[in-house]
């Protein structure tokens, strides 16, 4: 239901590492949850996020939530896509709704996240 | 969701368009065309008289706007005549529902009905021409309604002052928490008391006023009768502190029966309660406010008191406060100057004038403690008048009917309804019932939204869905006092047959409506892609409608 | 009990149906101690006796037969026919159009408001309306502070006095600052803003400058000039302007207004002694994500019907809670209305004779008392259709006068102490040859 080659937070972000970089993104779970999205606040290029801490927001028709980044880094590219097609984040959330890419500052974090089957677990299978 | 190809629509003037209603499916054309869309150049309405040749000889005398004050283009108003100015906006009135044309049971809203008398007072010339700011000789019976009604909404909620300043509740509540901040401040207090309790069951606009004063929201967990949790609101109350603020009856339409404790343990902790009037409609001369030790209420006007909700406005948020926050409010008040106010008040009941007696609008800085003015002038004086109406039509007697017949009316729906609708918090409610449709989305897929949709192929408007926020697929319920028993009994039969359909046919619900002049719109797009207005041909500033979304709000 | 459509065995039927033996049961869970110790109001009215009590109330005001007062609300014609659409029931006793379905007059109503507003300030978004033009500037200048993240306001001492205790009562929550700009208030002044104190003003801290247009004391400002100073510190213009005007100064998006508020009362709203009255915001494309208050979209249904929505409904509070833009929950929909049919009835024509009637009238008084010796204009600045004049011992003969039934405009000692003895007279379309004359000829009886 997951995809396993990603690793999960419990705020539904997931990140796919690649060497120092990592791709990070909402899981298929939270967009369902969030229904129809129109809008998503990101920092740019440059940025620096902290694991856990909010680093920018996502709208859909009824509701808001904060994005909480899943790992630590600096921001590398933003997906710029989902200024105009915000629904790529329902409708491809694991691949071209993904939201940004960072260089990773610690590596040692991915093991505070979950894998895919105990993030199945979490969002109840 | 996508949106399909362009349809035709009526021809440009109008003129095609067929009556509709709100749920008239039979008529072909149910879609009206934008004013702009019947402009022609040269066609006019209203008409001005040509100056005098005194102003057009003085303005010569005078100096002259300089051009380069001046605009280069008219703005593209409609050019219209007065019928077809009147035609379009019937026709724009005909597409929507209003208590005038049938039940509209919308929880929290108490939309009663609305009595034409008041709409008569309001008109009168001697208080629609009123200027503002007209001296206060000119302005005695502005300033002595606004005293009465001042007096009248201080009696009702047995606060001891009211400020009729603030335009709506959502300004009430900000009108409270800056007074609570204030009176912290006054006691040295303000920088330790930075946060505002407020149960989960709240209206979204407590804890955003909370907010806009820079207070730090708590949310209290509500227990499983539908109340506040005691313990857990003990545990969050200190010296840290700065207020409650608490609605009762809450949004679930059941009265907080533990509210002298709530009350004397934020009391005791040195907060300010602040009681949100939202539902003061089922409580009237059974609960006081003031009598109970809370600080500050506001009065919603457009609710309990049958102002019109005007598709969205004007409304008026009035607040009441206690002894020791009167230092605080707003102003200016209307002031009984000279004369005797117990006088005042029997010759007002005997509808007589009291000879001598003189309102003055209060000066500006008279109170230093006051948080100054939260609006221009008074408030919205023309609520006042229908609110004043309306409490003197129904009278003491009257007022606790209202009350009497709201919450009869709503346990007689609880009772109803409660065999095909799951009922959370089942015991006696106030003015409004909310039920959960939660039975009905595990077993068929149809949720609350299908509920009320369906809902409106019947002529009725829905209940607010999924508030409160605490119950799963929420439907609040709040038929008012004014509608007829055989009203409540088609309103039950149309639930129980939505609940029957949600059984048997539950398609036929995520249809719906069916029978309104448009189907369930596609807000995804209008977000995604903002077409909020007319996109005039020509030198326009560019607007997104149907092109990709200019990125927006990321700076 | 005036409007209960219950009979006896209406009552009956519903308490059996509950399974109670009297309405008091329903009211059991008010604990004793706190049931209402008192409820001393008057006795129910019937219609006929309540309207006798309103017209002893209406007939205690005096509207008086001449009246030079503006100050922010103004005497303007309210079309028949506008009164005619607000007072159409479908409109007035429906509610928030939360289902859109069944809310498409409403709705559409608002999305013209929304394109008329964009068209008269040559703006491209507005808002569905605010409470009141003060609140509406007030909220413009939070969400410049949130735009630019800093958190100082400047504002100039020409913005009229209710507005600015607005916007400080407003500031006074998130703790924001407000500068004040010097308008020049000096004897032969020009009555203006200082361009050069607003440029000593603004730093790299101040969100905005507000700025009226024309001023409190119907001058005309350098708003172009104003705006440059604003932008050239990174801050925002906030605009606030009189609408009718807008027919022939020049549209804020055109001198680079950032945000744009205005009092729409002037747009076919009667006084009413100070509201309902409307307030607008326009702004940038860019900013709407910031802006407070309610807004429309168009769309379309499932079969391709266009349609109206509200949107962008996650700025607001039922959504956002406590970091909601603002706490504001309706818009004046009803007042938006009435602007709406107003600018329908009256159109590009007609608005623009409403305003250079307006100021023709303005000046026609003025020319008169300046030529009777009576007074002089106290500014130097080319003013609109509202403008501040000297004249001795204008409290007293002010108060005099308004015992004949005429108002001489406002006292700008009031608010300006420095301009006690100065009248603040407005004139609009109303304004005839006998109300000149009376003005006149009761101030030369007072002299």
């Amino acid at each position: 239901m997951f995809p396993d080659d990603l690793r999960y937070s419990r705020e539904h972000e997931w990140v796919r590492v690649d060497g120092d970089q990592a791709t990070i993104g909402i899981t298929s779970f939270a967009a369902n949850e969030l229904g129809d999205i129109v809008f998503i606040e990101t920092p740019e290029a440059g940025a620096t996020l902290s694991q856990f801490a909010s680093f920018g927001v996502v709208e859909s028709v009824k509701a808001v939530s904060d994005l909480y980044a899943p790992i630590s880094g600096e921001v590398t590219e933003v997906n710029q896509a989902l200024r105009d097609q915000p629904e790529l984040l329902n409708t491809a959330p694991f691949e071209d709704g993904w939201i940004a890419r960072v260089r990773l500052s610690d590596p040692t974090e991915l093991d505070a996240l979950l894998d895919a089957g105990a993030y199945a677990e979490l969002t109840g299978g | 969701m996508s949106v399909a190809e362009r349809p035709a629509e009526t021809d440009a003037s109008g003129r095609g368009a067929a009556f509709a209603s709100p749920h008239g499916g039979e008529q072909l054309q149910i879609v009206q065309p934008l004013i702009f869309d019947a402009s022609a150049a040269g066609r006019r309405g209203v008409r001005f008289p040509a100056p005098s040749e005194a102003a057009i000889a003085a303005a010569g005398r005078q100096p002259e706007i300089p051009d380069r004050q001046r605009r280069a283009a008219a703005p593209h108003l409609p050019e219209v005549s007065e019928l077809d100015l009147l035609r379009h906006f019937n026709r724009l009135s005909h597409l929507n529902h209003a208590i005038d044309l049938g039940f509209y049971p919308l929880g929290s809203c108490t939309m009663k009905y609305n009595p034409k008398v008041n709409e008569w007072a309001a008109r009168l010339p001697g208080l629609a021409d009123s200027h503002p700011l007209d001296p206060d000789p000119l302005a005695q019976g502005s300033l002595e309604l606004e005293w009465l009604l001042a007096e009248l909404l201080r009696e009702i909620s047995g606060l001891a002052a009211v400020s009729l300043q603030p335009a709506a509740g959502a300004q009430g509540e900000l009108t409270g928490m800056l007074m609570a901040r204030a009176y912290h401040r006054s006691r040295g207090e303000g920088e330790q008391r930075t946060k505002v309790l407020v149960p989960d069951s709240a209206h979204g606009t407590n804890p955003a006023t909370a907010s806009m004063v820079g207070y730090q929201t708590v949310t209290i967990r509500s227990n499983e009768r539908g109340g506040i949790d005691l313990d857990e609101l003990r545990g969050h109350l200190g010296a840290d502190s700065a207020a409650l603020m608490i609605t009762n009856p809450s949004t679930l339409g059941i009265f907080e029966d533990q509210i002298d404790q709530v009350v004397a343990a934020v009391r005791e902790a040195g907060a300010i309660a602040y009681m949100d009037g939202a539902n003061l409609n089922a409580i009237l001369g059974r609960f006081r406010p003031g009598d109970a030790g809370f600080d500050v209420m506001h009065f919603n006007l457009h609710k309990t008191f049958s102002t019109p909700h005007g598709g969205g406005g004007p409304g008026a948020g009035p607040v009441g406060v206690s002894e020791r926050l009167a230092p605080f409010l707003p102003g200016p008040m209307p002031l009984l100057v000279e004369g005797d106010a117990a006088e005042v008040l029997r010759n007002a009941r005997a509808g007589r004038s009291t000879p001598g007696a003189r309102f003055e609008l209060e000066p500006d800085g008279e109170r230093p403690q006051s948080i100054g003015r939260v609006r221009s002038f008074t408030g919205n004086f023309g609520m006042f008048v229908r609110a004043y109406t309306y409490i003197r039509s129904n009278g003491d007697a009257g007022l606790r009917a209202v009350s009497e017949d709201a919450v009869l009316a709503a346990n007689y729906l609880r009772v109803r309804l409660a065999d095909a609708y799951d009922l959370p918090y089942d015991r006696i409610c106030k003015h409004e019932v909310v039920f959960s449709g939660r039975r009905q989305k595990r077993e068929s897929g149809v949720t609350t939204l299908d509920i009320a949709k369906a809902i409106l192929d019947h002529r009725i408007h829905p209940p607010t869905i999924y508030f409160p926020l605490i119950v799963e697929e929420a439907l609040m319920i709040e038929p008012t006092e004014t509608e007829s028993i055989e009203t409540l009994d088609r309103f039950s039969e149309v639930m129980l047959q939505i609940a029957e359909a949600a059984r048997d046919d539950p398609d036929s619900l995520k249809r719906a409506p069916v029978t309104t002049p448009v189907g369930r719109l596609d807000e995804a797009t209008a977000a995604r892609r903002p077409d909020l207005r007319h996109a005039f041909g020509g030198g326009q500033p560019a607007v997104p409608g149907g092109e990709p979304a200019v990125p927006v709000g990321a700076g | 009990m005036a409007y209960s459509p219950h009979t006896e065995a209406d009552h009956r039927r519903m308490l059996d149906a509950v399974g109670v033996a009297s309405i008091e049961d329903l009211f059991a869970d008010i604990p004793p101690q706190v049931r209402a110790a008192r409820f001393d109001l008057p006795a129910p009215l019937t219609e006929q006796e309540v309207r006798a009590e309103l017209t002893r109330l209406a007939g205690r005001n005096r509207i008086p037969r001449v009246s030079f007062l503006g100050a922010g609300a103004y005497r303007h014609l309210v079309p028949s026919v506008v009164m005619e659409v607000i007072g159409r029931s479908e409109f007035a006793t429906s509610y928030t159009p939360y289902q859109p379905e069944v809310s498409q007059g409403t709705l559409q109503s608002i999305y013209e408001f929304q394109s008329l507003i964009c068209e008269l300030t040559a703006m491209e978004v507005a808002s569905a309306s605010h409470y009141d033009g003060a609140t509406a500037t007030a909220e413009a200048a939070l969400m410049a502070c949130r735009l630019t993240r800093r958190d100082r306001i400047a504002i100039s001492t020409a913005v009229a006095p209710q507005v600015r205790a607005v916007l400080a009562t407003y500031c006074s929550g998130p703790g924001i600052e407000i500068v004040e700009v010097p308008a020049d208030l000096a004897e032969g002044g020009s009555g203006l803003t200082s361009v050069e104190a607003a440029a000593r003003v603004l730093d790299e801290g101040v969100a905005c400058l507000v700025a009226q247009q024309p001023n409190f004391f119907g001058g005309l400002e350098p708003m172009r000039e104003l705006a440059d100073a604003a932008h050239a510190a990174g801050a925002q213009l906030v605009a606030m302007v009189e609408p009718t005007s807008l027919a022939v100064l020049a549209a804020p998006g055109d001198y680079g207004a950032d945000l744009v508020t205005a009092e729409g009362q002037p747009l076919g709203i009667p006084l009413s002694y100070g509201g309902p009255y409307v307030g607008l915001m326009a702004a940038r494309m860019a900013s709407v994500r910031q802006m407070p208050g309610r807004l429309v979209g168009a769309t379309r249904d499932a079969q391709g019907r266009k349609g109206y929505v509200l949107t962008l409904q996650a700025r607001e509070q039922h959504i956002r809670r406590e970091k909601a833009a603002s706490n504001i929950c309706t818009n004046q929909a009803l007042c938006a209305l009435a602007a709406t049919a107003y600018l329908s009835a009256v159109g590009p024509e007609g608005l623009r004779e409403v305003a250079e009637l307006s100021a023709a009238r303005t000046r026609q008084v003025a020319a008169a008392i300046e030529e009777a010796g009576l007074g002089e204009r106290r500014f130097s600045a080319p003013y609109f259709a509202e403008v501040a004049i000297s004249i001795p011992d204008a409290e007293r003969r002010h108060a005099a006068l308004a015992g004949e039934g005429i108002v001489a405009g406002y006292p700008l000692g009031r608010d300006y102490p420095e301009l006690a003895g100065t009248l603040l007279l407005a004139a609009t379309e109303l304004t005839t040859d006998d109300d000149v004359a009376a003005l006149v000829a009761g101030l030369e009886a007072t002299r």
